[in-house]
């Protein structure tokens, strides 16, 4: 699968790279979905032999080919909630020489690398790579309510109601995008939802 | 001089009032009669004799209503004040700051006793009279930073220093130009000003940070900066803005010359002692266009720095579609006779208005 070319956009828009293997005494790789296409990309034995792999499948069938790479944990998680335990579990273990991987959507790459940082690796030291679902994660400035996996513009909080836009601005700690009031200046002036990127 | 504390509210029936003392100190922007950025930074070492940058922390007619508004945003709200766990440090040196500061400048009003670590802080408008222990969160009724700015007016961003960047970990942010804290603590210097149209593409930013950095101990600096607000209400927060965006729709020719304010930041920053962290103040300050039209120099020049200013920094300052509205009204105090330069009105020299 071709993966998504996201536009030129503000400074606190995260941006993406390429999963690569480096030197590390062991390796967390955290993905979901068509992130597995990531780890499978960049996955050799003697890697695997020193990696632990969560993994959300999210209605894909990735599942057994990362079982086959023989990690030396594998752990299939139903969804990010159900996982998050045991990435904290994992990441309060950690020494020095974990080598951190993210990959799939924007939600899940953003959250896993918030539990990294509360855990003492700094953001630029964690390597991610966007594949899949190009829908976001949003909180709603009003409510501070979380959507997870926004595909359009604007979008109805999930939480309040309001009829938000979605913004570029990001944080890092909320690992979330800022959704605001589209029609207060104009109750129910709501222009048509399209695709965030179209 | 004696300060008169005006008894008034920032919202509801917006009872704000501007005395003539406090029309003739405000912080007029504009130095020429055009805007754009610029790292428009200078040394904060006082200023002309009662102007607003003669104190380190200037206290105004507006003080103690300013606080009780400040009390009613937080009883709603109080994640519009906050502080990550390794801030506390620097919650005390603008405890410190602040005390020292205020009581230096302001004698009648603020009393600051030492005794070692023993202090007794005297707040004489807000009646308060406090007894605690330097660096002992558990003798003041909130954290230090919360204690002090529930005292000072402005808006305060406590930012820690490191990665050659400056990071914005703490905060107290109830009168805001339409930014969240609660989503931008944790961001550096660049994410947090992110969505600012032209700034960056001019290289604003870079220099400012590079200034920035380099503030030293007992050498504050200082800028302005501006934007438009609609009745005078301070809390222009974006969590609230699906209730106050309305207001913007109910400008009238009728009602702009009170309802529309000019509202200024006197922005300073102070390299803060023991966290070697950098806190900067956002004061803000409202004027309506009927009280800055009684200076025949702001008149004339308000109405070409609006008219002229970029369509990217009209919208992105949220008065694109006021706009007209607001040069039919200022048109009016604008007779073409040339301007000073510098903000201050010059009542002394500069003439009448002509038409």
């Amino acid at each position: 699968m071709s993966k998504f070319e996201f536009p030129p956009s503000i400074r606190s828009r995260p941006v993406y790279g390429t999963l690569e293997a480096r030197p590390g005494k062991t390796h967390l790789m955290i993905a979901d979905a068509e992130g597995a296409e990531a780890i499978l990309a960049v996955a050799t034995p003697d890697l695997m032999a020193a990696t632990h792999i969560i993994y959300i499948p999210k209605g894909t069938d990735y599942a057994d080919k990362l079982r086959a790479l023989k990690p030396a944990q594998f752990y299939e998680g139903p969804t990010y909630a159900a996982s998050v335990t045991r990435i904290q579990r994992v990441l309060q273990d950690a020494q020095m020489g974990l080598q951190v991987y993210l990959a799939g959507t924007e939600g899940l790459m953003g959250q896993a690398q918030n539990e990294a940082m509360k855990a003492g690796i700094p953001h630029t030291a964690i390597q991610t790579e966007h594949r899949g679902s190009i829908a976001r994660r949003m909180q709603c400035v009003h409510c501070k309510g979380i959507t997870e996996d926004v595909e359009t513009d604007p979008f109805v909080c999930s939480h309040c109601g309001l009829n938000l836009f979605v913004r570029d601005h990001y944080s890092r700690r909320l690992a979330a995008y800022q959704g605001v009031c589209i029609d207060a200046e104009d109750p129910g002036n709501v222009p048509p939802q399209k695709g965030i990127y179209e | 001089m004696t300060i008169q504390f005006n008894d008034e509210t920032f919202r509801d029936d917006y009872s704000f009032r501007n005395s003539e003392r406090a029309i003739k100190r405000f912080p007029f922007p504009f130095d020429k009669d055009s805007y754009m950025y610029a790292v428009n930074m200078e040394q904060h070492r006082g200023g002309p004799s009662d102007s607003i940058y003669e104190k380190r922390f200037d206290v105004d007619e507006h003080y103690v209503s300013e606080m009780r508004d400040r009390a009613m945003v937080l009883a709603d709200d109080p994640l519009r004040c906050q502080s990550l766990p390794h801030m506390t440090l620097a919650g005390w040196d603008l405890l410190e700051l602040i005390m020292v500061s205020k009581s230096e400048d302001y004698p009648d009003l603020f009393q600051l006793h030492r005794d070692g670590d023993q202090w007794h802080w005297i707040n004489k408008p807000l009646g308060i009279d406090d007894k605690f222990t330097f660096m002992d969160e558990t003798t003041l009724p909130y954290g230090p930073m919360e204690y002090i700015t529930r005292q000072t007016q402005g808006d305060f961003c406590v930012l820690d220093q490191r990665d050659d960047n400056l990071w914005m970990d703490a905060g107290m942010i109830t009168t805001q130009a339409d930014w969240s804290l609660d989503f931008d603590i944790g961001m550096n210097f660049f994410e947090w000003h992110a969505p600012v149209p032209l700034a960056h593409e001019k290289g604003i930013f870079v220099r400012a940070l590079k200034f920035l950095l380099n503030i030293q101990q007992g050498a504050p600096a200082r800028r302005l900066n501006w934007t438009m607000t609609v009745n005078p209400l301070l809390d222009t927060s974006p969590e609230n803005y699906h209730k106050w965006g309305i207001q913007k729709t109910e400008l009238t020719p009728e009602n702009i010359g009170s309802k529309q304010h000019l509202r200024v930041e006197l922005q300073t920053f102070f390299r803060l002692p023991r966290s070697n962290g950098l806190v900067f103040p956002i004061r803000c300050y409202l004027c309506s266009f009927q009280d800055l039209m009684t200076s025949p120099k702001w008149g004339r020049r308000l109405h070409r720095v609006i008219r002229d200013l970029p369509e990217e920094l009209a919208t992105y300052k949220g008065f694109i579609d006021n706009r007209p509205m607001m040069l039919d009204y200022l048109s009016k105090f604008d007779d073409g006779l040339p301007t000073s330069n510098g903000i201050w009105p010059e009542f002394d020299t500069e003439p009448p208005l002509q038409k």
